[in-house]
């Protein structure tokens, strides 16, 4: 028994050797799990990437699993839902994981990219991460956007419309632009068919490899942590940081347990309330595409709603659209706006600590103004904010170039 | 200064999201009970019996409606299916799109997920609140839904009433209307309170046709997070012991 027992060992061994010989399948499990070492320190705010992650493998299996039943044909598409919703065995089931996922992800996304702000996870040596980040970022509402054309609602309809007539805005080729976007004149099932091609194939490729930079270059030059001290600094004698944890199995066990807490809201959402009383799945969405009947008040799903209110603030519609892209192109520039040496917010003094959070504020009540139907206050409103939104940035630029700080403590404190 | 800003954009936020906005009249809530198969086999016979013939359910189909609601192919075939359909088939009728702009004005929307879009208190409302109006092409308007284009169906049940408004002007000189109360003109076959309940069990139907899966997902929902909370626990013990030899 027991000879046998060994010689199993010894070939599975075996195994290995035979592989890393031809693969460095066990270096890259050390590089990236057992000998990558994290800081000890991670809180609450550290669960978020991994739980995007899990989230795109969500959208990934699911995604499949809804393909194999759906048609991107104008006269089937909003047929084609109801019959995953009512004769695909667990279609409904496959659906909610996908429509619940696709707020998740932004929720995920949006509390992952506060983390970065909050403890100066883009400054440098980190700006290459943030830089991907922000185009992962891009890529997904380019994503979203697309995916939600596809059950060919009323919303879906109207909302394809006036997003791509943003195009129209940019000078000269804009209405050409348009139509090459749209595939035709209007929006056709030309239009739907390109919408799922690029939603099911060429943005989930750009997203995966896009992740695989994003976190090869994380593992390059190591995780921050919320003290915003280098663990890198002070090594032991094997060069192992006396502050970093191997992240097998500290942080995997860890995440499963933020897994844990994820599914739960999670899962409450798809099997309780999979529309959220029309927020992830809305109530126009349930009228066919209709182009002769506008819906009483095309909105974006929430997670576009702050920039939809920036776009509306603004009278005029190529300068909104302008305004709109300016929002999302400033932050690929914010490793170089914010000046400090200090990364993380714990050890910054309150003008930023004020700023962060009004910044953090603004956002919200945006996209919270994005979903109204826009009295006169609320553009007014909209617009002080956008300003501010704007405003927040020049301000760190100046801010943090003689910020006075507190002291950054050498070695991270149990 | 700056408290100054941060007070000013405070008030206005504030104030813009108290700015109440106006929309259609709901006087009174749905309460329907999707767990209720009475409700819903009722509800169910008066949609076969005065709303399909005009409102197709082309998603929905009577062998999974019998089903859902606890109906044998025998009772569903023999009570509630009045067409020559057949127990798998789709519940859908003969009229055509063009027909119904010429009858109606507007085709007559199919009706499978209308509770998704429109909710269960407005379409409760929607089906109460019918009145007698001259003005109108089909002899009928809506409170909940003005000028809208169908007919009172459900006329004979309800009976017959005229809406009655008052006018106010205000300040700016600008002319309000308020509705004050209905009168009837002519009794209907059910009291005010049957009446109700039908539409009720109706409007129940509906919302249980927009999504049948939701009373296997309702069902789901305990043992399934029970199940995740359980996991997390365990989950949780396991990182808080990791976690004993970090320092």
């Amino acid at each position: 028994m027991g000879k046998i027992a060994s010689s199993r060992t010894k070939n599975s061994s075996g195994i290995m050797d035979w592989f890393n010989h031809r693969l460095p399948v066990t270096q890259f499990y050390k590089d990236h799990l057992s000998e990558y070492y994290a800081p000890k320190n991670f809180n609450f705010w550290y669960f978020f990437g991994s739980l995007a992650l899990l989230v795109l493998v969500n959208q990934i299996l699911t995604g499949i699993w809804l393909t194999m039943h759906y048609k991107p044909d104008a006269a089937q598409a909003f047929g084609m839902v109801e019959y995953i919703m009512r004769d695909v065995p667990w279609g409904w089931l496959i659906r909610y994981l996908h429509t619940t996922g696709a707020s998740a992800f932004f929720i995920v996304i949006y509390l992952h990219m506060f983390r970065g702000l909050l403890y100066g996870s883009y400054k440098k040596p980190r700006e290459l991460i943030w830089v991907f980040g922000m185009i992962i970022y891009l890529a997904l509402m380019a994503e979203a956007f697309m995916g939600y054309v596809l059950p060919w609602g009323n919303m879906s309809y109207w909302g394809a419309k006036v997003i791509t007539q943003l195009f129209a805005a940019v000078p000269w080729v804009g209405d050409a632009l348009v139509e090459w976007v749209r595939g035709d004149y209007l929006i056709s099932d030309a239009t739907l068919n390109r919408f799922f091609a690029l939603h099911v194939i060429a943005l989930p490729l750009v997203i995966v490899v896009l992740v695989v930079l994003h976190i090869a270059a994380l593992h390059t030059v190591g995780s921050n942590n919320p003290e915003g001290i280098d663990i890198k600094k002070h090594k032991d004698e094997n060069g192992v940081p006396k502050d970093g944890i191997p992240f097998h199995p500290y942080y995997t066990v860890k995440d499963i347990f933020g897994v844990g807490m994820f599914l739960l809201i999670f899962l409450f959402i798809v099997f309780v309330k999979p529309d959220m009383g029309g927020l992830f799945l809305e109530h126009d969405n349930y009228v066919p595409a209709d182009p002769s009947s506008t819906p009483d008040h095309i909105k974006p799903v929430w997670y576009f709603t702050p920039f939809y209110a920036m776009l509306r603030a603004v009278p005029d519609m190529q300068l909104g659209a302008l305004i709109m892209a300016l929002a999302i192109v400033v932050l690929f520039f914010l490793p170089w706006l914010d000046r400090s040496p200090v990364k993380s917010i714990r050890y910054r003094r309150w003008p930023y600590k004020l700023m962060l959070s009004l910044f953090a504020i603004s956002f919200v009540v945006l996209g919270w103004l994005g979903m109204q139907s826009g009295s006169v206050l609320q553009k007014m409103t909209a617009q002080i904010l956008t300003g501010f939104y704007f405003f927040y940035f020049v301000w760190l630029f100046f801010y943090s170039r003689n910020e006075t700080y507190h002291e950054v403590p050498e070695r991270i404190e149990k | 200064m700056m408290k100054k800003i941060i007070l000013t954009m405070a008030c206005l936020v504030f104030a813009s999201m108290v700015s109440a906005a106006g929309g259609a009249y709901i006087g009174e809530p749905a309460n329907t009970n999707i767990k209720s198969q009475s409700s819903l086999q009722r509800g169910a016979k008066t949609y076969m019996n005065y709303c399909l013939a005009c409102h197709s359910m082309e998603y929905q189909r009577y062998n999974r409606v019998a089903k859902d609601l606890g109906l044998t192919e025998d009772e569903m075939m023999s009570s509630l299916v009045l067409t020559d359909a057949k127990f798998v088939d789709k519940m859908t009728n003969t009229m055509t799109k063009e027909q119904g702009v010429q009858w109606f004005g507007k085709a007559p929307p199919d009706l499978t997920v209308i509770a998704k879009a429109r909710g269960v208190d407005w379409l409760y409302n929607f089906l109460i609140n019918f009145y007698v109006d001259p003005s109108r092409p089909s002899g009928w308007n809506n409170l909940t839904f003005p000028n809208a284009s169908m007919p009172h169906v459900l006329w004979e049940l309800q009976g017959i009433r005229e809406a009655k408004f008052e006018t106010h002007t205000d300040e700016a000189g600008e002319d309000h209307k308020e509705f004050v109360g209905f009168e009837t003109i002519e009794e209907g076959q059910l009291s005010e309170q049957e009446y109700k309940d039908l539409v009720r069990d109706l409007v129940n139907f509906l919302d249980y046709s927009s999504e049948p899966a939701q009373l296997i997902r309702m069902s789901y929902a305990p043992w399934v997070l029970l199940f995740v909370a359980l996991f997390t626990f365990l989950a949780y013990l396991l990182k808080v012991n990791y976690f004993r030899d970090v320092h």
